[in-house]
């Protein structure tokens, strides 16, 4: 194992992360702040307690998994896909290092980065609505699987995109929508009966679902279900990794 | 002396069907400077992206130091730095950090003193703490040097390293690659400048269409290729070849003021005495006499044309 390979590639990706810290920091506090004022407030006021829970406290969970979800795709998907654009790719290829390495490196960056988000993003609700955290270790590790797994599909957009705009696509176009509607901000039980069968064929909603127990105790499907869900999607991430670097794909001509 | 790099029979069909590389078999010895001619498109740089794991071979094998470059990948690579054709370099980074991220790209922990030497040796080191994006293009390309270097490579790969590169730099480069020898590093440039090869190199491989047409020592290539001209400058112009140098291979240039003789150097005899003897008995009076040997680039485009009949 080339851990010093690991280490620079790690460190590279988080001073990229550090260079624009002002801006990593900064804009989750203010998107959150934002959230709350306008669905915790404004909204929220009008909105009857959701299984116990108010609405502000309620929306926090959905809020960390849309934003630890979306900063884990960009961070892993960038991160891999500008050394292929500006070229510099040819150094990690030719170095003697395998796809577990150089995953571990993008990926765990990655990973690291929207974690850190996710806290940033908890640290400031706290200054909005009561929080509890009913099951804490078991919050930590789906706020964890989460990062790594959205890291790492990240990583294998970062690596089939040929363009900034493919780059986007698929954030864009499947990952947002099956978030905002993966019952970030409402719980499931609230959607007519036929969407509520429906929106199980999303991901994403036993996600947030399983993250949403850790903070309040409730949950729109069950807890062990959510647990498979997450497990597995990494699990898929990881063996398409492992296929993109066995075959080359899209990174050796 | 022993075989830094052994490749035997390398193939590369890409999936269009176009074969870059045409079962290409080369040894190149420890030490060496070994320079690789040919046209745009002749496969330099797919043979150099074999070797270093940036493209996967359809078949052959290539062993670095002994190591075979796909089943010990990691012995074979760490043997090696490339320096590639492009100036490839992340624009954010300061120089040293981006030294320092290749060396630990290649398994080697932080050595500051090493890094130092680097950036001095490369004319870099007041430039350490630069942007990558702030340095001259001749900068960016001893960035890349620098990082090539930066594991302490026993094999160095120079994809065209003076493509575009102005006079000095070029001579530069020319310096460094020297200093590298000196210091036991084998060398493998690419270049289509051939004054570069007839400069800097121990051996000229010359590759076209996929396919290495002849690995040779430099000076031996020379000897043995290079056409040497004897131009016999006249006093008076003349309007025709005298009748009795007829059986020579005689052209008349300079407007009659001048006779051009070609001959093989590595033939017997040359010719030359009877020849002038001859013009002499011919009655024409001799002015000055001067003899020029054909260059490599000379050599070269003759191997093409050959290669293309």
């Amino acid at each position: 194992m080339n851990f010093q390979a690991v280490k620079s590639i790690y460190y590279f990706e988080m001073a990229r992360f550090f260079r624009t810290l002002l801006q990593s920091f900064v804009s989750p506090v203010i998107s959150t702040s934002l959230y709350f004022i306008v669905f915790g407030t404004a909204i929220g006021s009008r909105i009857d307690q959701i299984e116990g829970v108010s609405y502000g406290a309620f929306i926090v969970p959905g809020l960390i998994m849309l934003t630890v979800m979306t900063q884990g795709i960009s961070n892993a998907s960038f991160g891999i896909y500008f050394p292929k654009f500006i070229g510099t790719i040819y150094e990690q290829l030719s170095a003697p290092v395998n796809f577990l390495e150089i995953v571990l490196g993008y990926a765990g960056a990655a990973a690291t980065k929207a974690l850190f988000i996710g806290l940033v993003i908890l640290g400031t609700s706290a200054f909005f609505v009561d929080l509890s955290i009913q099951h804490p270790w078991a919050m930590a590790g789906f706020l964890i699987l989460t990062c790594v797994s959205f890291a790492l599909f990240g990583f294998i957009i970062g690596i089939w995109a040929k363009n900034f705009e493919q780059l986007q696509l698929i954030p864009l176009l499947v990952v947002t929508p099956l978030v905002f509607l993966g019952g970030s901000f409402y719980s499931v039980s609230m959607l007519p009966p036929i969407w509520q069968k429906i929106t199980l064929f999303n991901p994403v909603v036993y996600l947030v679902s399983g993250f949403r127990w850790s903070f309040f105790g409730t949950a729109d499907v069950p807890v062990g279900l959510s647990l498979l869900a997450i497990a597995g999607f990494c699990a898929l991430c990881m063996v398409v990794v492992w296929i993109i670097f066995r075959t080359g794909w899209r990174l050796r001509s | 002396m022993t075989a830094m790099v052994e490749i035997s029979e390398l193939r590369k069909t890409y999936q269009s069907g176009f074969e870059a590389l045409k079962g290409v078999s080369l040894e190149i010895r420890e030490g060496e400077i070994l320079a690789l001619l040919g046209p745009n498109g002749a496969g330099k740089t797919t043979l150099i992206s074999a070797i270093c794991g940036i493209s996967v071979p359809s078949s052959g094998t290539i062993r670095v130091g002994g190591y075979d470059t796909i089943t010990d990948y990691r012995a074979a690579r760490k043997l090696i730095g490339l320096v590639p054709q492009e100036i490839n370099l992340e624009p954010f980074q300061k120089v040293i950090d981006a030294v320092r991220f290749s060396r630990g790209l290649f398994g080697c922990k932080r050595d500051d003193v090493y890094v130092e030497r680097i950036l001095r040796q490369l004319s870099l080191w007041d430039k350490r703490d630069a942007k990558i994006m702030e340095l001259s293009g001749g900068m960016k390309r001893r960035v890349l040097i620098a990082k090539a270097l930066s594991h302490e490579p026993r094999v160095l790969f120079l994809d065209e390293p003076t493509a575009g590169v102005d006079v000095e730099l070029r001579r530069d480069m020319w310096d460094i690659v020297a200093k590298l020898k000196a210091d036991g590093v084998t060398i493998i440039l690419t270049t289509h400048y051939i004054e570069e090869a007839e400069a800097i190199a121990d051996r000229i491989g010359v590759i076209n269409k996929g396919e290495l047409l002849l690995v040779e020592e430099k000076t031996a290539l020379m000897t043995r290729m290079g056409r040497k001209e004897l131009v016999v400058e006249l006093q008076e112009p003349v309007e025709s070849l005298p009748e009795a140098l007829s059986g020579y291979d005689l052209d008349l240039i300079e407007e009659g003021r001048a006779l051009r003789y070609t001959y093989d150097t590595s033939a017997d005899r040359t010719g030359i005495t009877k020849l002038l003897s001859d013009i002499s008995a011919t009655g024409l009076v001799l002015r000055d006499i001067r003899t020029r040997q054909s260059s490599l680039e000379e050599i070269f485009v003759g191997l093409l044309q050959e290669n293309a009949a």
